[in-house]
């Protein structure tokens, strides 16, 4: 639906972690790159950014985690999208990520950009997901 | 799309997002979801809510959904930050100043970027607006992007027109200055505990005393709030429950949205007839040839619009 329209990402960071020096250096490239970004912040519930991902209708939503509890808070982010039927939002996770838990959480069909993750990479990446759900 | 608008309608929150993306995205299909809707809509109470970056907009906003809500209103939030002129991009970071409503299924938030727009708000805003009437928001919250002295565009979009600055945003001889202090309805000046708020809010009163009356008798209020600590928001809620009264019981409801139907007709009329005009024009390379003309003092410029016109009325020339 978002076809000849802008790019709109959420950004947000789940559970306990203040570490967001990271994911306001995203949000500003992405803002650089012509999207559309709505930075929710720290210390967010999967069902908050589950519901502002609704009513934001974005085409992407960005966890950060630097805290080792993404490997509770991302899938059940991705759950709930599935549960609440909400279908072609892709979910892209950075941070500090272990590698073995990398391949788990990308199995899940997220993708996962961690530290020492080029801005570039993420930015082509986002509007390669926003060219195929346009497709589809 | 109709069954789009149908699903909103009946308070599905998803339908409801994606068409305010299709408005936004798509002037042409915003035409056919407006007029599906158009019969559902003038019931909402529209408020808008402007003032410079930083003075607390989106946190006053946070706290009035809170107040609203215990009055059993369902809300609408639309919070507007700017586009990039060169990237077209935008940080929208209003949202993350409103936490209280993340879950309330009462209160649908919208962050949209300006997109070219002035007067701090967006193009498709007026559209919004529309589609949270249509689907029975009892209240649209119109949060401006940061605004100067000049944008009193969200004057002719709200019923109510809130105006905040704070103790810290100068002296009288700002508040003495033409433009976006003559708009509200109500003044507010958040932040209350930082310098000199007393001052302030008897320098805003002097200036509303000064002001023709233009609304029969509502009188300018102007409060003190400090928005992080909800404090003055109670109050801040009777002013604009009274406000709205006041407009209904005068009739000035009425005229007040006769006045805005008349120049969102003119603006509309504008952009599609511009359009149209463009476009038909582009058809045959002829739009290039015209300022070719005014270039080479051939044409002077009225004359070249009388040329626009007689296309757009479907003549050849």
């Amino acid at each position: 639906m978002n076809e000849g329209g802008k790019i709109r990402v959420l950004l947000a960071k789940p559970g306990l972690d203040g570490h967001d020096r990271g994911v306001k250096v995203v949000a500003l490239a992405l803002r650089n790159a012509g999207m559309e970004v709505i930075y929710l912040g720290r210390h967010k519930t999967p069902k908050e950014i589950v519901e502002a991902a609704i009513q934001e209708d974005v085409n992407v939503i960005g966890l950060s985690n630097l805290s080792g509890s993404y490997k509770e808070l991302f899938p059940k982010v991705a759950r709930l999208l599935k549960k609440n039927g909400v279908e072609n939002v892709r979910v892209i996770g950075g941070g500090i990520i272990l590698d073995d838990d990398i391949a788990a959480l990308e199995k899940l069909g997220m993708k996962i950009f961690p530290i020492g993750s080029r801005t570039d990479e993420i930015i082509e990446y986002i509007r390669k997901c926003v060219r195929d759900q346009g497709a589809s | 799309m109709l069954k789009v608008v149908d699903r909103a309608l009946q308070g599905d929150r998803i339908s409801l997002a994606k068409l305010i993306t299709l408005v936004e995205n798509d002037p042409v299909e915003a035409r056919k979801v407006i007029s599906a809707i158009n019969s559902l809509t003038g019931k909402a109470h529209i408020i808008g809510l402007t003032g410079p970056t930083g003075a607390g907009k989106s946190s006053l906003i946070n706290g009035l959904i809170s107040e609203l809500r215990n009055r059993k209103k369902s809300i609408g939030v639309i919070a507007i930050d700017p586009t990039s002129p060169f990237s077209g991009g935008a940080f929208l970071g209003d949202r993350i100043r409103m936490p209280i409503a993340s879950l309330d299924k009462g209160v649908f938030i919208r962050s949209m970027g300006s997109r070219g727009r002035l007067g701090g708000l967006s193009r498709a805003a007026s559209d919004v607006i529309k589609l949270f009437d249509a689907c029975g928001k009892d209240i649209v919250l119109v949060e401006t992007a940061g605004a100067g002295q000049s944008d009193v565009e969200i004057s002719k979009m709200a019923d109510t027109v809130m105006v905040m600055t704070t103790p810290e945003g100068g002296d009288d001889i700002q508040i003495a200055k033409a433009g976006i202090m003559e708009i509200g309805d109500i003044f507010i000046v958040n932040k209350a505990d930082c310098g000199d708020a007393d001052s302030r809010v008897y320098e805003i009163r002097m200036m509303v005393h000064s002001l023709p009356k233009r609304d029969i008798s509502w009188e300018p209020e102007v409060i003190k709030t400090m928005a992080l600590n909800n404090i003055g928001l109670n109050d801040l809620c009777n002013i604009i429950e009274n406000h709205y009264k006041f407009l209904k019981e005068t009739n000035l409801l009425f005229e007040k949205r006769k006045m805005r139907k008349r120049s969102e007709l003119l603006d509309t009329f504008k952009e599609i007839a511009v359009e149209c005009v463009v476009h038909r024009m582009n058809e045959k390379q002829r739009f290039d040839l015209l300022i070719e003309k005014v270039m080479n003092n051939e044409l002077d410029i009225y004359s070249a619009v009388n040329q626009l016109i007689s296309v757009l009325q479907g003549n050849q020339w």
